[in-house]
């Protein structure tokens, strides 16, 4: 099983969203994120004094996947986030043990 | 007693009523999360402590017969003597409605202050001085320039709705007070960004609306005088507005919310002098200078380094001085020139002396006394937590936090709760001994 995960544009989640349920993704842990790359952030004004704000606002998204479909929900992933534009984000990918469904303690695929 | 006018005073005292709590809401938007309820509060409580020491002495003291041109006697203490059937000698009206629409001017301008001391003073500490502030200050000031017998009134300083007695007195006071308190920590480097704009503006737009009581209400009559200062009102404020926004964009490159709601204040701190002694013309240049030029003094405490934190300062200090200033040029029916000039100077210049030095005194004998600032770790946490045991806005579904029980281990509000973590951990520390 794999573990992935992408950190977006905040505006791309529901791209993301739609690719994945029409791939057929059952569930999709999605947490506001905040952080910087090659993106700059911005500056803002207050009665004259500046404030550069360097952490620019993200969405973080996990999902688990069985290994077969893994590299296909990467592509995606990164696909469905793509603008083109500086700030895309980045998403990558990590083995995973086990998961379990606390609900019914199923394990491993059967858990997806 | 003359019903319209009554009626249009009483009014007018309602307006300038909710000025306080706009204030608040103005003051409380800029500040950071961890101080907001204290922001608030330390406008709010103004409008409880003023309240009755208005009625116990301040009345006589500011509108009492003179005693030497500087302060009112002691005649009307606890409201002596004066009856529903009392009236004003000149206007006809309920003496009870100039004591209740002046009682609302000693409320909002000892709060004005409490934006300079944002984030970093001991609430009790701040009830005290705004206590002997308002005795020792503001009711003897209130005396020269308004009460018949006062030597600025005498003088013929114009002061229409309070620039000096008001705005001047509190942007000068305020002055004094950050000196004597100090810098938040972390001024200059720490970003301290208003926690909520659409707050201020709500603040800006009550003020404003209630600047129309403060204002047009002074003239104590519906007369001419009055619509005059309401028009004035209003134009003197758009221009403001428009002086600021233009001066912040030619400067900064945006056209700021926070911007427009300063600007919006700086031109009714401005006009609040002026108002009814100017013509249209008049009312939107003194506008128009007020928001460009307090615009760029906001700019001045980073540069000298006092931390007015919201300012006060820079908005109705300079504001105050704009208008009463530009008033005795711009009078209308041949009494602008330079000699009401001088006499507008003499009046702002006095009072700022005056002002400064007693509440630079009064501060500092607050801070020797019981502490003015508060302890550096609850200044760090926020002053919500430590002086009102309580958080602005509840911001996670998952707070870890438990109702108390009654008659449990009891804790001083908002101080840290070593004390029952601990007895919890021993508790724990002991079943799993048991169980193993």
């Amino acid at each position: 099983m794999k573990l992935i995960t992408a950190v977006i544009k905040p505006y791309q989640l529901d791209e993301v969203k739609e690719a994945l349920r029409a791939f057929g993704v059952q569930g999709l842990t999605v947490t506001e994120a905040s952080g910087y790359g090659r993106q700059r952030g911005h500056t803002e004004v207050y009665r004259g004094a500046e404030y550069t704000v360097d952490l620019v606002p993200k969405v973080r998204i996990e999902v688990l996947a069985e290994d077969e479909d893994a590299e296909q929900l990467l592509e995606i992933v990164v696909k469905a986030a793509r603008t083109g534009k500086i700030g895309d984000g980045k998403a990558w990918m990590v083995p995973v043990e086990t998961a379990v469904r606390v609900r019914t303690g199923e394990r491993g695929p059967d858990a997806l | 007693m003359n019903g319209a006018d009554t009626t249009f005073v009483l009014v007018s005292a309602f307006l300038v009523m909710v000025m306080t709590p706009g204030l608040a809401f103005f003051y409380g938007g800029m500040v950071r999360v961890k101080s907001a309820l204290n922001m608030l509060m330390m406008s709010f409580i103004s409008l409880a402590i003023v309240s009755v020491l208005w009625v116990l002495y301040g009345y006589s003291l500011a509108f009492g017969p003179d005693t030497g041109g500087v302060i009112g006697n002691l005649d009307f203490i606890g409201l002596k003597g004066i009856s529903p059937e009392s009236l004003t000698e000149k206007g006809g009206i309920p003496v009870f409605a100039f004591v209740l629409f002046q009682m609302m001017f000693a409320i909002i301008t000892p709060a004005l202050m409490s934006g300079a001391l944002a984030d970093r003073v001991k609430f009790s500490a701040w009830a005290v001085f705004l206590t002997l502030w308002v005795t020792i200050v503001y009711f003897p000031v209130a005396h020269w320039v308004w009460a018949e017998g006062g030597w600025l009134y005498e003088l013929e300083v114009i002061d229409f709705a309070g620039g000096t007695a008001v705005h001047i007195n509190a942007g000068i006071g305020a002055l004094a007070a950050v000196l004597v308190v100090g810098k938040r920590i972390g001024f200059k480097k720490d970003p301290m960004r208003p926690h909520s704009l659409p707050l201020v503006m709500l603040g800006a737009a009550l003020l404003w609306f209630g600047w129309f009581g403060f204002n047009a209400g002074s003239a104590l009559a519906a007369d001419g005088t009055a619509a005059n200062m309401a028009l004035n009102t209003q134009l003197a404020t758009g221009a403001a507005m428009l002086g600021w926004l233009i001066y912040e964009r030619v400067r900064h490159g945006a056209f700021t919310t926070l911007g427009a709601a300063s600007g919006a204040v700086a031109g009714l701190v401005a006009i609040t002098p002026s108002g009814a002694a100017v013509n249209a013309m008049g009312a939107l240049l003194i506008g128009v200078v007020a928001g460009a030029v307090c615009s760029w003094a906001v700019s001045i405490k980073y540069k000298l380094g006092f931390d007015d934190s919201l300012d006060v300062v820079g908005v109705h200090l300079v504001g105050g001085v704009i208008g009463t200033l530009l008033v005795g040029f711009l009078a209308v029916d041949g009494v602008g020139g330079l000699t009401q000039f001088g006499k507008q100077a003499l009046g702002a210049f006095s009072v700022m002396a005056f002002s400064f030095v007693v509440s630079w005194l009064l501060a500092k004998l607050v801070q020797a006394t019981i502490g003015f600032r508060a302890d550096p770790d609850d200044e760090a946490a926020g002053v919500d937590q430590a002086f009102h045991a309580e958080t602005a806005y509840d911001f996670s579904a998952v707070g870890g936090s438990s109702l108390r029980e009654r008659g449990g281990p009891s804790a001083t509000p908002g101080a840290a709760l070593d004390e029952t973590l601990t007895a919890t951990g021993s508790d724990r520390h002991h079943d799993s001994k048991v169980e193993a």
